[in-house]
């Protein structure tokens, strides 16, 4: 059922090592209900994105965290995170670099 | 902490004005200057974040920092790793890290640690050190210095970059989480680039550094708020500082209620890296440059295939067809899977994974360059630029 009158756009901020895979964006504006429906959106939008973001099972990696604004997503309700207009949902993932 | 103050008597009045600054503001003053002068900071690294870190730590008047690296200054450290000058290279780092910070502080006792830093090693390193200062540049170490930090109850000060964004926190305190609470798992190898791959802004560890050495004045002082539970994002391109809440996970196998790591492993093996010689040259499916260049000059039909990047490219290049590993896939079909193949990148890495992913794909004679265009610079052509 769509549901297009409560569907809100929201920001989804995009870090510098998957911007290549983003279409070389550093912020994407996406029409979504929950989190997981902004990444769904995002990754059928960009499917380079979906093999950085989940394992072959579909399990967020353990190397890249999602914030909504600063919270961990993990400590929220998840993928069922309910977002607003104004929320920006930060995909985090390691860097190592020492500047060797 | 306030016993072992009164045992080292004062400051010098050189040191006094040399520390003038600081004792006049209240936050620091006498009794700050001097537990600056008893701690005793043990920096992983004198690279980009190591720079900054050991300079502003040395000028402040930490009375102890050592230092741990194993590496040569070459020209390309010069960018960005400010302690060392151009007549410093080819000299070790820690030796050309001495000589800059003595004439900068000549007060400060410098320990210097020529050994990677591993597990084997890493308790006796940390032993005569009060807290730790991360400014590695790979996973294995990072995990590491994690994981002792935790298991030796000494704070670590963290810093990470990659381009121009930067990641900076304050790990392992009792009360915060850790860096595991944070990535409990590291990418597979070749996800997440390198600066060497992937290159870095200058200033960057700049920034990043400074900003890591507040945090190990902040702790030595115990005054302000420090990085505990929050990481510090840097973007300096659109220069924004965004905070990020952490917390201390209670299923962290290291610092959680119920540990399961609870001595050093094998952080290459943790980290899916066999060792040194998954970096060495498989003679079954690799090339070497002189090879390449027996069988140019031969006359033998080669297509040599660059899946470098086009600002790489430009710098220099070996006449090749370019198409960038990550556009690899959508664009196998331009490569004629009955030639024989040449891949190269800049070093071996990403040619290694281009030629695995063609084998993937049906190609049987492909063969990836050891050592990719630096090689070929550095042993065939010297007018070719290594970069």
């Amino acid at each position: 059922m769509r549901r297009s009158i409560t569907i809100k756009a929201m920001k989804i901020l995009v870090p510098t090592p998957l911007r290549q895979y983003a279409g070389k964006q550093a912020a994407i504006d996406v029409q979504a209900a929950t989190v997981g429906e902004a990444l769904s959106v995002l990754t059928s939008t960009y499917p380079d994105l979906r093999k950085h973001l989940y394992s072959d099972e579909g399990k967020l990696r353990a190397f890249v965290n999602l914030y909504l604004n600063d919270d961990d997503i993990r400590y929220l309700q998840q993928d069922q995170t309910v977002v607003k207009e104004s929320d920006t949902l930060s995909i985090v993932p390691s860097i190592a670099g020492g500047g060797r | 902490m306030a016993s072992v103050a009164e045992k080292v008597a004062s400051l010098s009045n050189d040191e006094i004005l040399r520390y003038s600054r600081h004792l006049i503001m209240p936050e620091v003053g006498m009794e700050g200057q001097l537990k600056l002068k008893q701690a005793r900071v043990l920096c992983i690294g004198a690279g980009g974040l190591g720079s900054p870190l050991a300079l502003y730590l040395t000028a402040a008047g930490v009375g102890t920092l050592g230092i741990v690296d194993f590496d040569v200054v070459d020209f390309t450290n010069l960018q960005r790793q400010v302690i060392h000058g151009t007549s410093d290279v080819g000299r070790k780092k820690l030796d050309s890290v001495e000589d800059t910070l003595r004439e900068i502080n000549p007060n400060v006792e410098i320990r210097k640690f020529e050994t990677r830093l591993i597990s084997a090693n890493a308790f006796e390193l940390f032993r005569e050190f009060d807290i730790i200062a991360d400014g590695t540049d790979n996973f294995p170490t990072r995990y590491l210095v994690n994981d002792a930090c935790v298991l030796t109850g000494k704070p670590n000060v963290y810093g990470s970059i990659f381009r121009f964004e930067g990641q900076a926190s304050v790990f392992a305190t009792k009360e915060g989480p850790c860096y595991r609470c944070l990535y409990p798992e590291p990418p597979p190898p070749g996800l997440v680039p390198s600066c060497a791959e992937g290159g870095v802004l200058g200033i960057l560890p700049g920034l990043v550094g400074v900003i890591q050495a507040t945090e190990t004045i902040k702790l030595i002082l115990g005054s302000g708020d420090p990085l505990i539970g929050r990481l510090l994002l840097v973007d300096a391109l659109s220069m924004r500082f965004r905070e990020l809440k952490l917390r201390k996970n209670p299923d962290c196998p290291v610092c959680g209620t119920h540990p399961t790591v609870t001595e050093l492993i094998d952080y290459n093996q943790f980290c899916g890296i066999r060792g040194e010689e998954a970096a060495a040259p498989n003679s079954m499916t690799d090339i070497t440059v002189e090879e390449l260049k027996q069988r140019l000059d031969r006359g033998d039909d080669l297509f040599v295939l660059d899946v470098r990047e086009p600002h790489e490219f430009q710098i220099c290049n070996l006449g090749g067809y370019l198409i960038p590993l990550s556009d690899l896939p959508k664009r196998v079909s331009e490569l004629d899977s009955s030639r024989e193949i040449i891949v190269h990148c800049k070093m071996g890495g990403r040619s290694a994974r281009a030629a695995d992913f063609l084998r993937q794909s049906g190609f049987s004679k492909v063969h990836n360059l050891a050592g990719g265009i630096t090689a070929w610079a550095e042993r065939i052509d010297p007018k070719v630029p290594k970069y």
